[in-house]
């Protein structure tokens, strides 16, 4: 069965284009004219961030330089995308470390999981987002780039302030 | 003094050439960065504003890209007119500045010198003659790209310009019985104050014809196929209708003749209905150049000057207006651009002339000299013109929805 088209009609009064047209190019006036304008420079002003934004990955390491990872294997398990490689090692003294930790952020969902599940708070979220690259190879990063990133940790929620105030 | 002639003549008019199109070329420059810049300013953007100071450069970086990228022919493509389509749609913008007065005549040693490239005697028929050359320029693109999308829109953009075309010129007629001479420099000068031994009406024409310019301005915004009327153009119909298949330089080309004809039609509202080169509230440049060679009025350099100001300024705000209008309304449907420009826009145009004509005939029968009086009464007619055209005829007429005509 063919369906019917409504037709609403207007009030006369309404219906004029060109006093439409009148108020409509007052309103572009309006915004022509005022000086503020919404966009943000963004190479030159950026964001400002909230303290649990989730970004690039970074590994937080002891005074000597070594990461703080024990490769307990929590966070390969608990990834929900299986992003993170880690092969546990020991060494003489019998103290488990990664011998290779890399994680794929091209493949990470920023879930935050392995942050909360670490038992040595070594793996951390970051305030950082500007992680862009030429080659897919170059988004997996090893222990070693991920002890060097210098950004801010990502804040873990706080159940006691759970606003974030 | 009288007018250059002879080899003077022919290096006065060399170098006018040289500079109004240089001048031209470089507004149609200006005019592309403003226009996005103004789009911005109405969407709150900023706009361009990386490349120089304002992002005046951004220009000069297109230019670079578009000389620098692959020019394309389609296997499809007719050769000859393929590559011809483009001059054609820059070449009628250009040389309809032949007959447009910038300023006041420029007093040299040899004789003074028209500040207008060709002062030819039947200037208004030239300007509707080249005007309607226009089209060539995109049938021929639609035509020769060997695309059906080109097609398509040549025939479309070629169908609106001609239906607007009529109008366009019929709008003008009732300029041409006040005015009572095709000369353009005789349009400017009757727009002017009094002076002596040759009466004026001391008013811009955008009083005494205020409907003319509405529907003259409404014609030119569908011949120069911007919005609200760019119906060539459709993403989703056409792609981009007749240049489609155009790219690099070519298809910049395209761009360049769009934005030439916008300068020119607000050059020909500035010289119609603004007054031309007048300078309002001043007589000093109450200027007047006779067709026999004859002036009137006294002739300076720094007047010359300040004309081409006050023309260029005019001109500058007439595109402003005309990007402006491109950023707010809303474009017709095409069965509604046919409606506007058949159904209404003629008629409304040929009634107006008919009412101006017989309200001129009215004022000579009663013996009110050519003035300001005759302007003014033209004016209070018009106004009432206005107010029935706007808020009587207006409720749903002009423009409507398709399904009440079902």
């Amino acid at each position: 069965m063919p369906g019917e088209v409504k037709v609403v009609s207007r009030p006369k009064g309404e219906a004029s284009y060109a006093r439409a047209a009148a108020k409509g190019m007052r309103i572009t006036l309006k915004h022509l004219l005022n000086p503020a304008k919404k966009t943000q420079q963004y190479p030159d002003e950026k964001w400002e961030l909230s303290p649990r934004v989730r970004g690039t990955h970074r590994m937080a390491v002891h005074e000597d330089g070594r990461a703080k990872c024990v490769g307990c294997g929590l966070c390969p398990t608990v990834c929900p995308v299986n992003c993170i490689k880690l092969v546990p090692a020991e060494d003489e003294n019998g103290e488990r470390y990664a011998a290779i930790y890399e994680i794929d952020e091209f493949r990470c969902i920023f879930c935050g999981y392995c942050q909360e599940v670490c038992p040595v708070e070594a793996i951390h979220l970051g305030v950082h987002y500007e992680n862009a690259e030429y080659s897919r190879e170059r988004w997996v990063y090893d222990l070693e780039r991920l002890c060097e990133q210098e950004h801010d940790v990502t804040a873990l929620w706080d159940p006691s302030d759970p606003a974030s105030q | 003094m009288g007018p250059v002639t002879g080899g003077a003549f022919v290096v006065a008019t060399i170098i006018k050439v040289a500079v109004f199109f240089t001048v031209m070329m470089l507004s149609v420059m200006l005019a592309t960065i403003v226009e996005r810049k103004i789009a911005g300013f109405i969407q709150d953007r900023s706009g361009p504003n990386r490349v120089g100071p304002w992002g005046a450069l951004q220009v000069i970086a297109d230019g670079i890209k578009n000389i620098i990228k692959e020019e394309t022919m389609p296997a499809q493509a007719i050769r000859q007119f393929f590559v011809l389509a483009p001059v054609l749609a820059i070449l009628p913008a250009t040389i309809l500045f032949a007959v447009i007065p910038f300023g006041s005549p420029l007093p040299t040693q040899w004789g003074f010198v028209e500040m207008i490239v060709a002062d030819a005697s039947i200037g208004f028929l030239y300007i509707l003659a080249i005007g309607s050359i226009g089209v060539y320029g995109i049938a021929m693109a639609g035509w020769s790209s060997g695309s059906k999308y080109s097609l398509l829109g040549g025939l479309r953009g070629s169908a609106q310009m001609i239906s607007y075309e009529v109008a366009l010129a019929l709008s003008l007629v009732p300029l041409i019985l006040l005015v009572g001479d095709v000369r353009a420099p005789e349009i400017v000068s009757m727009q002017q104050g009094f002076t002596a031994g040759a009466p004026t009406y001391s008013m811009w024409f955008v009083f005494p014809l205020f409907l003319g310019l509405f529907f003259f301005f409404v014609s030119g915004l569908a011949e120069t196929n911007r919005l609200p009327f760019d119906l060539p153009e459709a993403e989703a119909e056409l792609v981009t209708g007749y240049h489609t298949e155009y790219s690099a330089m070519k298809f910049s080309m395209f761009m360049i003749g769009e934005f030439a004809h916008v300068i020119t039609v607000a050059a020909l509202v500035t010289v119609f209905f603004l007054g031309g080169w007048d300078i309002p509230f001043w007589a000093g440049d109450n200027i007047r150049v006779l067709s026999d060679g004859t002036v009137i009025g006294e002739p300076t350099g720094w007047k010359t000057i300040l004309t081409l100001g006050s023309f260029s300024i005019k001109t500058s705000l007439v595109v402003v207006v005309f990007m402006w209008i491109r950023w707010t309304l809303p474009r017709f449907r095409y069965d509604q651009l046919m409606d506007l420009g058949w159904k209404f826009m003629l008629e409304a145009v040929t009634v107006y002339i008919l009412v101006i004509a017989f309200v001129i005939l009215g004022i000579e029968a009663v013996g009110i000299p050519v003035g300001i009086w005759y302007a003014l009464i033209l004016f209070v007619v018009n106004l009432l013109l206005a107010l029935m055209l706007f808020f009587m005829i207006d409720r749903g007429a002009i423009i409507r929805g398709a399904a009440r005509k079902i």
